[in-house]
């Protein structure tokens, strides 16, 4: 099967079951999905329904126990530990909902963490301006709010001009207020940069700002919609 | 600088603290592995190259009186390299305002000139002059004990005239690393070795023309034993007491003994500190590391591959690791130099060499760098094979077990926080054992290293207490008749004496052969007792000979058993003997017979060559005062004055090695508990800041943290206790010197004192970890959870 040019990734039958002790639970039942080039994709579902373990598999942090997935012409289901890693040091960018900074490095020297690995990376500094922090970068993520360290996080995963985006409830962790700044510094990079974004949330209002939206449920994608009306960060409200 | 680099010195400095406990526990196994070692490696090539300096004889003999010409034929002997012959006296100095007889041996110098072999080390003043016949040299342990220097004078009975001698010089002599009148035990106080000019020395003696010492070197190749007999063959006619070989030389013996001792010690404590330390070390840094398994995930969500990360965590133990290589060389380093100095408070070398061989430090640091590279490895291995999805998740919440106290129907016994705290233990069973297991090591090394004083405390009581009861023993230069019993105890303070006939032997049993002396005393002496291993009184058999249990084992003999008594008095007589049986000698490999059996078996009338006796002490001065005027008194010893200087010389270097013991003990232990509550608290400061939030007082919350280690120390001390006493079993199996056998006795208050040691360690550092829950902040220990 060869994916079409527009075609960022495609997926057929990923299954992934996790062994919890003796018992075995499916996360992605025979999940069958298309993302293309430069659009800004928003995952929703209840927890459980199998999101993260699709954006895991898609950023090569997991592997299916089936079935494939490419990411343009590379198959991440067959590609080995050294792979994936290029793989996710050259193409992704990664953005969790804890954040996941390196507590014992500032802000900038979270950034240089990846843009001294990456092959074209832009500076950190250029980076945080991005994310509206080039004032904090000598913080330590201690120093920093939730909102601030989150886009932290972001500058960190677009540094590397990474060709995709992978989100995980960005802003689960914060308010409302925060939350929209967030969403609307990936849009920024989403329109700007080009960058495919795929975002997972259970909040179906951040929808509102999506090209398509994605629901899922018991580990498949249950429906597609496409956003006629993409509305911007601001505009959305829950 | 790399970000990664600038992550690593601040995660560094982040737990400085817990790096420097663990930096500790390694150096004290490298500080321990390297100073035991190098004092070995130092001791022997001191010797080695001392030896080789002052070219120190390998075949020694004493005959009565040999005319000078034999030197030729010795010197003509297959295998013979070179020969020094002289005369050798043992005199009774006279020291002003000291009561008790001094030995002197004096010892003749051809021309005032170095020996060809054994030469002197001149330390201070000068050689004696040709034809200046009083001036004297003095051995520098009798030198240092006396306060003797050169242009002093002593007083010396030379065949019963008082003659003064002029100090000119202070010297070393390979002959005398160690010295003493023959015994275990250093006597530079008591035993003093001169040299002055040989003629001199001859004509107060009536030795002009002859010798009564040789001392030779052996030919490449040569052998020793061949060469002994030959030797032995030649002098017979002159009162040979039979020729033997350096391993029989009195200072050679003792100072070999020592030196394989320290070998025994430099092997098993720095494996064992090592091994410890390594274990720690693994345990410590596999914890250590295991939290920061979300960073690794992160890093490895980023695109860093497996071998930067684990570069990375190798880079962050090696720091620590490297931090406590440098500090255990310079420990080391001291301590292997102290040690090595304090063996010169009883053996006496021109100087100390003291060196660490690069192979000792390589090793050390190498079995550290390893210990510590595979608990980093291993443990970030095993995060890095978990997909970063999953590690990056906290580990799955491990499943609870009721106990089994709940399963019995007593959980009412238990409050809800002690219910928590045997869980967690139970849940983390292994990791309980590992740390359990951590502080009973440190333990066990403070038992092992410290029950030395109990050991020597006991032997000193047994062996100079209860088998040797006598105060003071007088040897004579011959055996004498009977009759000088009663002589010597008209003496004023002698208050009671017994008879001891002492005969220098060979004892032969099958291809097994010992020098050592059969001593006959009456079965019903009360100064000197045989003993059992349970201290019980062995009596005499009438006709048997009972030997030392080590003596026994050696020459492969057991009750009932013949063997052969070759005498190496002027005699030479052979006699065979049946051994009634075997005692307990703590120190010393000898043999026993009843004084009248002794007699008989050797041909004798009733003849005596010891008197062993009790003195009151009041009158010791008078009594010394009197025994110096009877020349037939070759020697005397006096328990008291052997047991004093010993002690004071023995206990500074038991204090120093309890000291350290302790020291390194103390760290592991620290190092243990410490890490172990920091990394406890690091993993659950979510849940303890949650039971804050819930309404428990810090003082609860702190209970459920040390609650655990409290649980783990009280579990580890008595395990520790026991593993100290297995430990000591072990070390005293293998110390085993030839001549001294160290009891294993532990007292209580040395166990008592491991377990407060361990105590102290880990009470200290509760509260420091106390002190970080206290201000445990809860806000943001919540914030980074959902």
């Amino acid at each position: 099967m060869q994916p079409s040019p527009l075609t960022v990734f495609v997926a057929r039958g990923l299954t992934k079951t996790y062994h919890m002790g003796e018992v075995e639970v499916p996360a992605l039942r025979a999940l069958d999905i298309e993302i293309y080039q430069g659009e800004f994709v928003v995952l929703l579902g209840p927890s459980g329904s199998g999101k993260s373990t699709l954006l895991n598999i898609l950023g090569g942090l997991d592997t299916p126990t089936s079935g494939e997935a490419f990411w343009r012409d590379h198959n991440l289901a067959t590609s080995g530990e050294r792979e994936l890693t290029e793989y996710r040091r050259d193409h992704v960018g990664f953005v969790f909902q804890f954040y996941n900074l390196i507590s014992s490095l500032t802000v900038r020297e979270n950034v240089a963490l990846v843009t001294e690995i990456a092959p074209k990376p832009m500076t950190p500094e250029e980076a945080l301006r991005l994310v509206g922090l080039e004032y904090r970068m000598d913080h330590f993520p201690s120093q920093l709010s939730g909102g601030e360290q989150q886009r932290v996080a972001i500058a960190r995963a677009i540094a590397k001009r990474p060709d995709v985006l992978l989100c995980d409830e960005p802003t689960g962790a914060l308010d409302y207020e925060t939350g929209k700044v967030v969403l609307e510094v990936i849009a920024r990079i989403n329109q700007e940069l080009g960058t495919t974004a795929v975002v997972i949330t259970h909040n179906a209002s951040i929808a509102g700002m999506a090209d398509r939206v994605m629901r899922m449920a018991d580990g498949h994608i249950a429906s597609v919609e496409t956003n006629p009306h993409k509305l911007t960060p601001s505009e959305l409200s829950w | 600088m790399k970000a990664l680099d600038r992550k690593l010195l601040r995660d560094l400095w982040q737990m400085r603290s817990q790096a420097f406990t663990i930096a500790l526990v390694v150096a004290s196994g490298i500080g321990s592995f390297i100073a035991l070692l190098s004092t070995y490696d130092s001791l022997q090539w001191s010797r080695h190259s001392y030896y080789e300096e002052a070219r120190f004889a390998q075949v020694f003999a004493d005959v009565k009186r040999a005319p000078r010409p034999v030197e030729r034929q010795i010197v003509e002997l297959p295998g013979v390299a070179a020969v020094e012959t002289t005369v050798v006296q043992d005199v009774t100095l006279d020291i002003p305002g000291v009561a008790e007889p001094v030995i002197g041996r004096m010892i003749g110098l051809a021309n005032g000139g170095q020996p060809s072999l054994n030469r002197l080390f001149l330390r201070q003043g000068r050689l004696p002059e040709d034809g200046k016949r009083n001036e004297a040299l003095v051995s520098e342990g009798f030198s240092k004990a006396r306060g003797l220097k050169p242009g002093d004078h002593i007083a010396a009975l030379l065949n019963g005239k008082r003659e003064t001698l002029d100090i000119v010089g202070i010297v070393l002599s390979p002959e005398y690393i160690f010295a003493s009148r023959g015994g275990e035990i250093p006597d530079d106080k008591g035993f003093g070795v001169f040299w002055m000019e040989r003629e001199r020395l001859a004509t107060a003696f009536d030795m002009e023309g002859a010798f009564n010492r040789v001392s030779l070197s052996l030919a490449p190749g040569a052998s020793e034993a061949a060469v002994i007999d030959a030797l032995d063959h030649l002098l017979e006619p002159y009162g040979s007491l039979s020729a033997y070989g350096r391993k029989d030389q009195n200072s050679h013996r003792i100072l070999s003994q020592e030196i394989d001792q320290q070998k025994t010690m430099a092997t098993i404590f720095p494996t064992i500190f090592l091994g410890v330390a390594a274990f720690l070390l693994n345990v410590v840094l596999a914890r250590q590391v295991a939290t920061q398994r979300d960073q690794i995930a992160a890093l490895k969500a980023l695109g860093y591959t497996d071998f930067a990360i684990a570069a990375h965590y190798l880079k962050l133990v090696l720091a620590i690791v490297l931090a406590g290589i440098v500090l255990g060389f310079g420990i080391g380093a001291w301590m292997g130099y102290e040690m090595t100095a304090m063996y010169t408070l009883f053996f006496h070398f021109p100087r100390l060499i003291y060196r660490i061989q690069p192979w000792i430090a390589v090793v050390a640091s190498g079995i550290s760098l390893a210990a510590a590279a595979g608990a980093a490895l291993g443990t970030v291995r095993s995060i890095l094979s978990l997909a970063p999805a999953e590690a990056m998740r906290p580990p799955a919440p491990t499943r609870y077990r009721r106990l089994l106290l709940e399963r019995l129907g007593l959980a009412h016994l238990l409050s809800p926080q002690a219910r928590m705290v045997i869980r967690t233990l139970e849940r983390r069973l292994l990791r309980t054992l590992l740390t359990t297991f951590g502080i009973a090591c440190s333990v066990a090394i403070l038992v092992s290293g410290t029950f030395w004083r109990d050991s020597v405390n006991y032997l000193i009581d047994v062996q100079f207490y209860m088998a040797d009861r006598g105060d003071v023993n007088v040897v004579f230069v011959n055996p004498v008749a009977r009759s000088a019993l009663y002589e010597i105890g008209r003496l004023p303070g002698v208050l009671r004496t017994e008879e001891v006939r002492s005969v220098p032997v060979r004892l032969r049993a099958g291809h097994h052969t010992y020098r050592t002396a059969v001593s006959g005393f009456p079965p019903d002496a009360q100064l000197r007792q045989l003993l059992d291993t349970d201290l019980h009184r062995v009596p005499l058999s009438p006709d048997g000979i009972l030997l030392s249990r080590r003596l026994a084992e050696r020459l492969a003999v057991k009750p009932g058993d013949r063997l052969t008594l070759e005498s190496l008095e002027a005699t030479r007589a052979k006699r065979e003997a049946v051994v009634a049986g075997v005692v307990n000698d703590l120190v010393g490999l000898s043999a026993y017979m009843d004084i009248a059996a002794l007699n008989r078996l050797m041909g004798e009338g009733e003849s005596i060559s010891a008197v062993a006796l009790t003195l009151d002490p009041a009158l010791a001065k008078e009594f010394y005062a009197r025994l110096k005027e009877m020349p037939q008194v070759a020697t005397v010893s006096i328990k008291g004055e052997l047991l004093r200087s010993f002690r004071e010389t023995n206990a500074r270097f038991l204090l120093f090695f309890t000291a350290i013991v302790t020291a390194f003990a103390a760290a592991i232990a620290v190092g243990v508990v410490y890490n172990s509550a920091r990394i406890s608290l690091a993993e659950r400061s979510w849940e303890l800041a949650s039971l804050r939030v819930l309404g428990f007082t810090r003082h609860e919350v702190s209970g459920l943290l040390l609650g655990e280690l409290a649980i783990e120390i009280a579990l580890a001390i008595p395990l520790g206790l026991w593993l100290g006493y297995l430990l000591s079993a072990l070390i005293v199996s293998m110390m085993t010197a030839e001549t001294i056998t160290f009891p294993l006795v532990i007292t209580s208050s040395t166990y008592a004192y491991a377990a407060l040691v361990i105590l102290a360690a880990g009470v200290a550092s509760s509260l420091i970890v106390r002190h970080r829950v206290d201000h445990l902040d809860l806000v943001a220990v919540l914030k980074t959870r959902e």
